[in-house]
């Protein structure tokens, strides 16, 4: 019997997969779909959701990276049409050039598309411009009942709305309409800016809010209470700097032993980055690149947290509550498990396009814990306590591990949800925090 | 809502590749693992396409793709290769709208469970009109264009397969290996009118026809592959491409083990 270790961008949990059916043609997926067993399939990217939503441990995947083709594109709207695997990182190799922009982008370009609509995933453009999943028009969804359902604003609104951050249970993606928008060319006006205390980070976000379309933080997360960061401002630029060819970077080949990482490198690290970001401090014309997707010059950096894998702490708090998100800051200091990048950023007030979308009004943070045994765990369980006490809520695409309470807790609509779900599909994620509801 | 593939635009950034020699191209097999990433990086240096494959469906979300991609012009047209009556019809077709072709890529193939063929000889039979009876009779049609235009380029996937006979899959293995000796035969004639004839050897790709093969998953990635495929067909090469490079060094060596010990080899 074929296994397949698939594995998360966490690479964690370790999870075994029956098969993997890698379909090259939307015509194929009818039959998978009607061969399966109930419950038996989720759609896979790129693999990189950090936990277990992008896992179906014990039953099967349908690898999607197949299904890459552009089906059409209206210069004169921007409308994309293309399949579900086809990766951001094509969309601007293509479009780029000529003069075209993914809407929204998360911190990495090698997503697919059918996984940034499962996720409704964000950048740093949220406040201005939402999810990703508010840019997506149309889709045609393969259901393993109905066939092949065409879904937008005015037919099967409510399946459109689930399918967004819909976690892929709704049905395979088979196309997606997304607008792209109009950029001068592929450089940023970008502005980075120490600061020095949560009220310092907040008003930096206020003020740049309505003048720069894309903001984030860099947090130390050895900071504690006397928190340090660098805000990190921009906007497309019609200007032009140095020629610049987009390198590739190295790539980690085996995942480094994990005493390399330790609460004296990663402080190290954290206060080398802050020094030098402080003395650069200033505005800069960059390359998109570099200001999106600064991590993706390193291919496979999550090789970096050793063989065990790591946990990524995403969660966000309603800003009345900066008590609370203060104590989170501090619980994370004085564990000295926190390592390299902490990452902040003022969500807006646009309404969520899906019904399990997760921006929301607050402050949301992202952190990754290398997994070192059962204090990683118990330090994640404290935190959840305060992110459920303060009425915020954790990220599926990041999650291998909050309970069903606290899922219930930051998605209490999620059984308005489940009708829409295909009932060929399913995912270790949603069995875990459904299980006993 | 209307979709309109359009011209590129180039607005900014990287800059269009340079025209090449090679702008005519016909893909026999297009919908195939490998001739799709081949494709894919023809069309990025603006190339002219026709593919020839089965379903009509599938070529026209190709074309559709590779237009995106910045080919110049791409037909399609839909015919069973394996079915040789239809290649009178596909070569006719080829010189009305593509009729200074220079380049000819044969990228179809069919690798059944070496088993089934053991049992029938239908699906022997079959197996072999695939990969050679059908493949010789249409690069003979391409080849006699090409031999009296004297240019151009002929081009044909056969495998690594085809270099020795192995138990598990010599039915495959000899078809195959039989295309190359007629690539051989055609290469030494087609010399003298200056058209080239490359014999393409992968080894184990990672594409749907080796999906259900063990370990798969380590197998080479069809876009490198292609690369090297794409860069034969430009420039001058070597009549015989190993594509990854060190199945030359692995064939030689196979080569040389003498039947006798061969024989015993359980794969």
């Amino acid at each position: 019997m074929p296994i397949n270790q698939t594995l998360s961008w966490g690479r964690y949990p370790k999870a075994s997969h029956f098969r993997v059916h890698k379909p090259a043609w939307n015509d194929q997926l009818p039959d998978i779909l009607e061969a399966a067993a109930p419950g038996s399939l989720l759609p896979y990217g790129l693999g990189r959701s950090y936990g277990d939503s992008c896992l179906n441990a014990g039953r099967e995947l349908i690898d999607c990276r197949r299904l890459n083709r552009i089906l059409g594109f209206d210069e004169s709207t921007g409308m994309l049409r293309c399949e579900c695997g086809v990766s951001l990182s094509d969309i601007i190799d293509l479009f780029l050039p000529r003069g075209w922009f993914l809407p929204v982008t998360p911190g990495t370009r090698f997503v697919t598309v059918g996984g940034a609509i499962a996720n409704d995933v964000h950048g740093k453009n949220q406040h201005c411009a939402g999810t990703f999943g508010a840019h997506v028009f149309q889709i045609g969804l393969h259901r393993s009942n109905d066939g092949l359902v065409i879904c937008n604003s005015e037919d099967n609104s409510d399946l459109l709305r689930a399918t967004i951050g819909g976690l892929g249970l709704t049905g395979v993606i088979a196309w997606a309409d997304i607008r792209l928008k109009r950029v001068a060319g592929p450089w940023i006006d970008a502005e980075s800016i120490p600061f020095r205390s949560l009220n310092a980070f907040l008003d930096l976000s206020h003020e740049s809010k309505d003048r720069f379309e894309y903001t984030v933080a860099w947090l130390d997360c050895f900071s504690g209470k006397k928190t340090r960061g660098i805000f990190f401002r921009g906007k497309h630029s019609a200007g032009h700097g140095r020629k610049f060819h987009p390198k590739r970077g190295p790539t980690l080949p085996f995942a480094l032993p994990s005493w390399m990482l330790n609460p004296y490198s990663a402080k190290v690290f954290n206060a080398c980055y802050y020094r030098i970001h402080s003395a650069r401090k200033g505005a800069a014309l960059i390359p998109y690149d570099y200001f999106f997707y600064p991590l993706d010059s390193i291919r496979q950096w999550n090789l970096l947290y050793g063989r065990q894998g790591f946990l990524q702490y995403q969660c966000v708090m309603p800003e009345a509550n900066l008590e609370a998100f203060e104590e989170l800051l501090e619980r994370i200091a004085r564990s000295g498990m926190g390592s390299f990048l902490g990452v902040l950023k003022q969500f807006g007030s646009a309404p969520p396009a899906g019904m399990l979308s997760f921006p929301r009004p607050g402050i949301t943070i992202a952190l990754d814990f290398a997994i070192r045994g059962e204090r990683t765990f118990q330090l994640m369980q404290s935190l959840d306590e305060i992110v459920r006490e303060s009425g915020g809520a954790l990220y599926p695409a990041k999650d291998a591990r909050m309970s069903s309470h606290l899922f219930e807790a930051s998605f209490p609509h999620w059984r308005s949800f489940v009708p829409y779900i295909d009932p060929k599909i399913s995912s270790s994620f949603w069995r875990r925090v459904t299980a006993g509801q | 809502m209307k979709m309109a593939v359009t011209e590129p635009s180039p607005v900014t950034g990287r800059a269009a590749t340079a025209p090449n020699a090679m702008r005519e191209i016909i893909i026999l097999g297009a919908t195939s693992g490998i001739a799709m990433e081949v494709q894919r990086q023809l069309a990025r240096q603006q190339c002219k396409l026709l593919l020839v494959a089965r379903s009509p469906e599938r070529l026209a979300d190709l074309q559709t793709d590779l237009m995106a991609q910045g080919a110049q012009q791409v037909f399609i047209y839909s015919a069973d290769l394996a079915c040789v009556q239809q290649h009178t019809a596909i070569f006719e077709f080829t010189r009305t709208v593509l009729p200074d072709f220079d380049t000819v890529l044969l990228a179809y193939g069919s690798m059944h469970d070496q088993r089934e063929s053991e049992a029938s000889v239908d699906v022997l039979l079959e197996e072999l009109q695939i990969n050679f009876v059908s493949a010789a009779a249409i690069l003979t049609l391409f080849a006699a264009d090409l031999e009296r235009r004297r240019t151009g380029c002929l081009a044909a996937i056969t495998s690594v397969a085809g270099d020795r006979g192995r138990r598990s899959n010599y039915v495959y293995g000899s078809a195959k290996g039989a295309l190359s000796l007629f690539l051989q035969g055609l290469r030494s004639r087609l010399h003298p009118a200056g058209v080239r004839v490359i014999t393409i050897k992968p080894g184990p790709v990672r594409t749907a026809m080796t999906d259900h093969l063990p370990n798969s998953a380590r197998f080479a990635d069809p876009k490198e592959v292609a690369r090297s495929i794409v860069r034969a067909l430009e420039r001058r090469s070597p009549d015989v491409l190993y594509t990854p490079r060190h199945w030359r060094y692995i064939m030689a060596a196979v080569r040389q083990i003498p039947e006798t010990i061969f024989k015993r080899l359980s794969s």
